[in-house]
């Protein structure tokens, strides 16, 4: 049997199952029954997501982002230990505490590594398509068995903790998908074109060193708004790069490549668009200000995307 | 050719950066954002949900990394992980914050550029093991820090991850970001072999480095400089007979009854 990224989704689904259902069950949650609705919406995408038809998942879309608009996501009370307690357990399991949370990348790792050898009877065990995320959900699995193990703790105390860092999260947590879905609205709605036309009609690219910042500074502000590099790189490199860069000045293609990208990425450390890498992580590091990764990335990322004007400009017309 | 380009969808572009800026809730900016957009490309209601169902299916993907791992690393914290690892590493005595971040981005780099980037992250790394650190070898050197100092050092420890990850997968041929571009680059007519755009990804990767490293070099030094400042005030107030209400310490306790 192959194991899928479709068993992950299963497996995600009956976690944020039982996480609507404790929090249905908790009394302390102020907004219990607004809260389950929205894990329960959440955990069906999961679960039924694909058998259902579109317009159903985009109304259940269109209902959880409701319910997290008006604040309808709130969370439950976890008591946490005395700092004694943790101080104790801390001095009682030290250095072995590291040994769950480091088995989780490692485990990833070997995974990815030697998922093309992983085969019975010619059958993978791992589904070449996604070997990193099903090693992941792998890794994580043996990882809370070995926690389980190390601290005498049950796999129900686990998924507790899964609840109390869910609700830490929030609705910080379904963002990523919100905006991954918003960026495949706006392709299929052509807003990658529409850009590209205005980038090009309005802009005079006669000097070679103006087409290579337009062409870096752009990369970096059309990531900021689809919040992804891959989605900017077609549009910019259809409409400046290969046209301009290529066509026009015979500039190398792969110094173009690499540098647009990485580019595209410096806008990517700009924007909240890009969810996963800066406000979930700011919602998961408890944060007041959501902002606070992008405010730490922005110098960084400004400094070298002027740096990437100059290497674009002289490491492509070598 | 020029006249067929529909401009109205840019629509969405301006409403995602007025909710941003006005700072409106980012789920309902998202949704509105994804109803203009659509409407204003011609699409009828029902193709509007279509769309928006089927974006919301395909991006499934993008929340496990973080869900995951969430039942071991609260296991773990529940049962003293970053007070460990606070422990740990203010036994260190050269250990400063900058310079364990300095350590970690360039660790993060290369074990991204070899494809090992699984090897880091937000919910399994940063939360648990970097951020607890950067905090705790600080502490060490000054003893409790105010929380606005606690959060920037959460918020660089996360800036860190973000760099080393980005500016250190490109150089990694077998990356989706190289496939991506050398088959873009080949549909347009353009056969560039994927190793040479991995290798023109290395100067960009050490400026990066460079930039970042100066940054969190120049961090250790601003930590000093206001935990000197935060220091005397305290002391100065101390002497008027207030105590001081220090903000308390553990990340699980920010929310505690």
């Amino acid at each position: 049997m192959t194991l899928t990224i479709q068993h992950l989704y299963y497996l995600v689904g009956a976690i944020l199952a039982i996480t609507a259902v404790m929090t249905v069950a908790d009394r302390d949650n102020p907004k219990r029954f607004s809260s389950g609705l929205f894990w329960a919406l959440y955990s069906l995408v999961f679960l039924i997501g694909d058998l259902l038809p579109p317009i159903w998942v985009g109304a259940g879309a269109v209902v959880m982002a409701l319910i997290a608009g008006f604040g309808g996501v709130g969370a439950g009370k976890h008591t946490p230990r005395t700092p004694a307690e943790y101080q104790t357990s801390a001095k009682r399991l030290g250095n072995r505490l590291f040994i769950p949370a480091l088995a989780i990348p490692l485990i990833t790792m070997i995974g990815t590594l030697s998922a093309k050898h992983l085969t019975v009877g010619g059958v993978p065990l791992i589904d070449p398509k996604n070997t990193t995320l099903v090693s992941l959900g792998v890794g994580c699995v043996l990882s809370l068995a070995l926690a389980c193990w190390l601290t005498r703790e049950s796999p129900v105390q686990g998924l507790r903790e899964s609840r109390r860092l869910t609700d830490a999260l929030g609705w910080a947590l379904v963002l990523p998908q919100m905006l991954g879905m918003l960026g495949l609205v706006f392709s299929d709605a052509g807003v990658g074109k529409a850009v590209a036309y205005i980038t090009t009609s309005y802009i005079n690219m006669d000097i070679r060193f103006v087409a290579c910042a337009v062409y870096v500074i752009g990369m970096a502000l059309f990531t900021i708004i689809m919040g992804n590099g891959f989605a900017a790189f077609p549009v910019m490199t259809g409409g400046v790069g290969v046209p301009i860069l290529l066509g026009v000045y015979h500039g190398d293609p792969a110094v173009m490549a690499a540098i647009g990208m990485l580019s595209g990425y410096c806008g990517t450390l700009l924007t909240p668009m890009a969810a996963n890498f800066n406000i979930v992580p700011a919602a998961l590091l408890e944060l007041p200000d959501k902002n606070a990764v992008i405010r730490a990335q922005v110098p960084t990322a400004l400094a070298l995307l002027t740096c990437n004007v100059f290497l674009m400009y002289f490491l492509m017309f070598r | 050719m020029q006249n067929v380009v529909n401009l109205w969808p840019l629509i969405g572009v301006a409403v995602i950066i007025v909710g941003f800026i006005l700072r409106f809730n980012p789920m309902l900016v998202v949704i509105v954002t994804a109803i203009a957009t659509a409407f204003a490309a011609g699409f009828p209601i029902d193709k509007i949900l279509a769309t928006i169902g089927t974006g919301f299916i395909k991006t499934r993907n993008l929340p496990l990394i973080i869900l995951l791992p969430l039942a071991v690393i609260g296991l773990l914290e529940r049962h003293g992980l970053r007070q460990h690892a606070q422990n740990w590493i203010s036994s260190i005595k050269s250990a400063t914050a900058g310079r364990l971040l300095i350590v970690y981005l360039g660790a993060r780099q290369i074990t991204a550029a070899i494809g090992l980037t699984s090897l880091g992250g937000h919910p399994q790394m940063v939360r648990p093991l970097l951020a607890p650190m950067a905090e705790g070898a600080t502490e060490a050197r000054y003893g409790k820090l105010p929380d606005r100092i606690r959060h920037k050092l959460r918020a660089f420890s996360a800036a860190t991850d973000n760099v080393g990850l980005f500016f250190g997968e490109d150089i990694f041929v077998a990356f989706g970001a190289i496939v991506l571009m050398s088959t873009f680059l080949h549909e347009a007519g353009i056969d560039v072999e994927p190793i040479h755009i991995a290798l023109w990804g290395i100067p960009t990767a050490i400026c990066a480095f460079a930039i970042h490293a100066w940054r969190l070099h120049r961090l250790d030094g601003v930590l000093a400089r206001e935990l000197a400042a935060h220091a005397a005030e305290t002391a100065a107030r101390n002497g008027n007979g207030n105590g001081n209400g220090n903000g308390d310490g553990t990340l699980s306790s920010a929310k505690g009854a």
